[in-house]
């Protein structure tokens, strides 16, 4: 018996998109599906949860704008993966450790990063990336697929170390599962058994690329076949659903039942609903009712109603939540805008102890700014 | 001259007759008085692309996001609505096998145009570039041979986030079996393509995409090749050679028009826009005419491809020089985001005092 049917539950009657064989808890209406029960998660956890994708929504909104005024470069928009983000970083002890990407905001901050801090790099401050000591993630990974054969080695190590209680959650995407790296990583990871669990957001499109044409196979899924791992599906817009088949993985990983392995791929279907990033144009490639249906699948809105119907969530409630949502946006902004950089900052953090050549070059470096002022460096010359 | 096809019986019939797929469509560019169109270096690939897909059928394109897309810089834009899915083809998301596969294609007879988005993806296709596609001359001792093209964009000044900026360049002209060409105009772009799509071997063409858009030209509407292995000599000066390529082609020839009205300076700016092969002649006579010589690239200053050039002027012209060579480099630290990448890349502060030490060392 896999560790994902007790949480199964029977499908919604004309399931949409995702796909009928997904894990589903909540409908799209926010209503329990038949036979399927509310996760362990207490109601303060659940609020905890609201104002999380709340606030994800909001500050993919205000990162958009900011992009636009040119106070930020290139962001990647999450519209609709936020639940899914949300919900896998729930799922996560503060000793797990998380591998994210470039698109994970919403996971980075329910692992505890900061808002301000995934400003920063994207206002163009590298200090961005200076993970705090208390927070077990990783910077972000840019070049698809490699952070799965590294998520794996970060596992292994933890249980080298017989450190037992650590798993590793490593997010990518479909497009990332046509890489060597997707398929070397998970092969080591179910060779070693190591603590992990394979989170690919499949949200139906790498740019351009749609899901179909990426890959042979129907599903993402089926390839945890391949190496011999347990792979499972869910809807990645149900927020419940998700939390609920990443925490089983994730204890699975640290206290396998006998004969089970540790490892878990996990597809959570979902449908990028923005751009591919700021300086992508969909229209270029794809129908503007492409994905219509999943606009009704919204993770925020599904998870409102929940807790709406549940009682546990009411209008003042609400207003608060969303009063607080602006507020910790707006000092994150203010925060990450106020950055002071140095040119020198360039030259540290090469190496533990700089080379000579490093050294020689900032004292250049910094002849030229006492001599010329930093002005004289953005005459770019063309 | 032997084929790839020659060695593959089933390919011989349908593969195409090399002879007259590596002529040149020599035109004087200087000279050319013909029609002509206002060109990106952006649209200079772009229609390069374009005519050489028109020109031979076994050539193809391929890459991420090429197709419906037209390329995340639109390099491609328009080619699959005009040759089709099978000509101009969108792949999954690996770059080995973009790579891998076009040495596949290569050897069955077709001629095809890989894509890599950026050069700093560029890295999982490694392996086959430099183990494969610069040595299957060399290992079959010339029974199969490799004519095909990869194109990248590369070098920063865009505002990109990490991993988009990268100029790693050295690492490809240190590989034997491989050409290595970067265009600074549009005229140039599209030339270097044509040459790069008809050459025998497979040739990396490098895109400055902090140019793509920077400017417009006059370019011949005609198809034409620029010459593999030949620099170009955008400003001739007396007093001091200037070596560059890629993007750093426009700050050093805005430095150079500077230091003429300003100091009387006369910097001659050599665009070596093939660096393998490096077009040694040209290098030398130059510095043997200026007897000093400065060279600039955004690249790490280390092993550099600058090391190359001085190493060059070394062996061709040592006794000419009346001073060190300089070199004004990008930094041995990875490129910075955004907010200090006017430190880090060769601008046009930088290049002047490069200038001026080898002029008044
Ligand atoms: C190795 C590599 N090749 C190309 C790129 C350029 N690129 C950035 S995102 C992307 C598509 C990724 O699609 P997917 O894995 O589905 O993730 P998504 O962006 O949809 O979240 C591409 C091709 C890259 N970052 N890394
Ligand atoms: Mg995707």
């Amino acid at each position: 018996m896999s560790t994902y049917d007790e949480i199964e539950s029977t499908q919604s009657p004309e399931p949409t998109s995702p796909p009928e064989d997904a894990v589903q808890i909540l409908d799209t209406d926010g209503s329990l599906l038949p036979g399927a029960k509310r996760p362990d998660l207490t109601d303060e956890e659940l609020l905890e949860m609201y104002e999380e994708l709340v606030l994800a929504r909001r500050f993919d909104e205000r990162a958009t704008g900011l992009q636009r005024q040119g106070r930020i470069s290139t962001y990647a928009p999450m519209r609709g993966q936020e639940g899914s983000q949300v919900a896998t970083s729930f799922a996560l002890d503060a000793a797990d450790w998380l591998v994210p990407t470039y698109r994970d905001h919403a996971a980075k901050h329910a692992h505890g990063r900061s808002y301000e801090s995934l400003l920063q790099h994207l206002a163009g401050y590298r200090e961005g990336y200076a993970v705090p000591d208390d927070v077990n993630a990783l910077p972000e990974y840019i070049p698809i697929g490699t952070q799965v054969p590294q998520a794996m080695g970060l596992a292994w190590g933890f249980t080298m170390q017989d450190q037992h209680d650590r798993a590793v959650l490593c997010h990518f995407g479909d497009g990332a599962t046509s890489t060597g790296d997707f398929h070397e990583g998970l092969n080591f990871a179910a060779v070693y058994d190591v603590p992990s669990i394979f989170v690919c957001n499949n949200n139906q499109w790498a740019i351009s690329m749609p899901f179909e044409s990426q890959t042979a196979t129907e599903t993402i899924v089926e390839k945890a076949d391949a190496y011999g791992v347990e792979g499972v599906r869910v809807d990645g817009t149900d927020p419940l659903a998700v939390y609920a088949v990443t925490r089983a993985a994730v204890q699975k990983a640290k206290h396998p039942a006998e004969g089970e392995r540790r490892p878990t791929l996990i597809e959570s279907c979902q449908y990028r609903l923005g751009a591919h990033s700021t300086a992508d144009d969909p229209s270029a490639y794809r129908d503007e009712d492409d994905g219509e249906d999943w606009e009704d699948r919204d993770p925020v809105e599904r998870l409102e109603r929940y807790l709406y119907r549940e009682e546990i969530l009411d209008d003042d409630l609400a207003d608060e939540i969303a009063d607080r949502v602006e507020d910790c946006l707006a000092t994150a902004i203010e925060r990450a805008e106020a950055t002071e950089t140095d040119p020198g900052r360039m030259f540290e953090h090469v190496y533990e102890e700089p080379t000579d050549r490093l050294r020689e070059q900032l004292a250049d470096l910094d002849g030229l700014r006492e001599r010329h002022g930093d002005e004289a460096f953005e005459e770019v010359g063309e | 001259m032997s084929t790839a096809a020659d060695g593959l019986e089933s390919a011989g019939d349908d593969a195409v007759d090399q002879e007259s797929d590596v002529a040149t469509d020599t035109i004087d560019l200087d000279a050319y008085d013909g029609p002509t169109e206002s060109l990106s270096l952006v649209e200079g690939v772009r229609d390069g692309l374009e005519l050489e897909l028109a020109r031979d059928d076994s050539v193809v394109v391929l890459g991420e996001d090429v197709g419906t897309n037209g390329g995340v810089f639109r390099a491609t834009e328009h080619l699959q609505d005009e040759f089709g899915p099978n000509r101009v083809i969108d792949t999954p998301l690996a770059e080995s096998a973009i790579v891998g596969s076009s040495i596949g294609l290569a050897l069955s007879g077709m001629r095809p145009v890989a894509e890599m988005q950026f050069m700093g993806f560029a890295s999982p296709a490694y392996d086959q570039l430099v183990s494969h596609a610069a040595a299957m001359r060399s290992r079959s001792h010339g029974q199969f041979t490799l004519p095909m093209v990869v194109r990248m964009p590369y070098g920063g000044g865009i505002a990109a986030p990490e991993h988009h900026s990268e100029s790693r360049e050295a690492a490809l002209v240190h590989e034997p079996g491989l050409k290595v060409v970067t265009p600074s105009t549009p005229t140039d772009a599209k030339g270097l393509i044509a040459a790069a799509v008809r050459d025998p071997d497979p040739v990396i063409v490098l895109e400055p995409k902090r140019l793509y858009r920077a400017f417009r030209e006059d370019v011949p509407e005609e198809p034409y090749t620029v010459p593999i292995g030949e620099a170009s000599v955008r400003r001739e000066g007396e007093d001091v050679s200037l070596f560059t390529w890629g993007a750093s082609t426009q700050p050093a020839l805005a430095v150079a028009e500077d230091l003429a009205a300003e100091n009387g300076i006369d910097v001659e700016v050599v665009d070596l826009r093939s660096l393998s092969p490096l077009d040694i002649d040209t290098i030398a006579e130059s510095v043997q005419k200026t007897g000093r010589a400065a060279v600039v690239h955004e690249a790490p200053k280390t092993a550099g491809v600058g090391a190359e050039v001085v190493a060059t002027i070394n062996e061709e012209a040592l006794y000419y020089l009346e001073a060190p060579v300089t070199r004004v480099t990008g930094f041995d630290a990875p490129v910075p985001l955004s907010t200090l990448e006017d430190f880090y890349l060769p601008q046009a502060l930088r290049i002047r005092e490069g200038v001026l030490e080898a002029v008044e060392a």
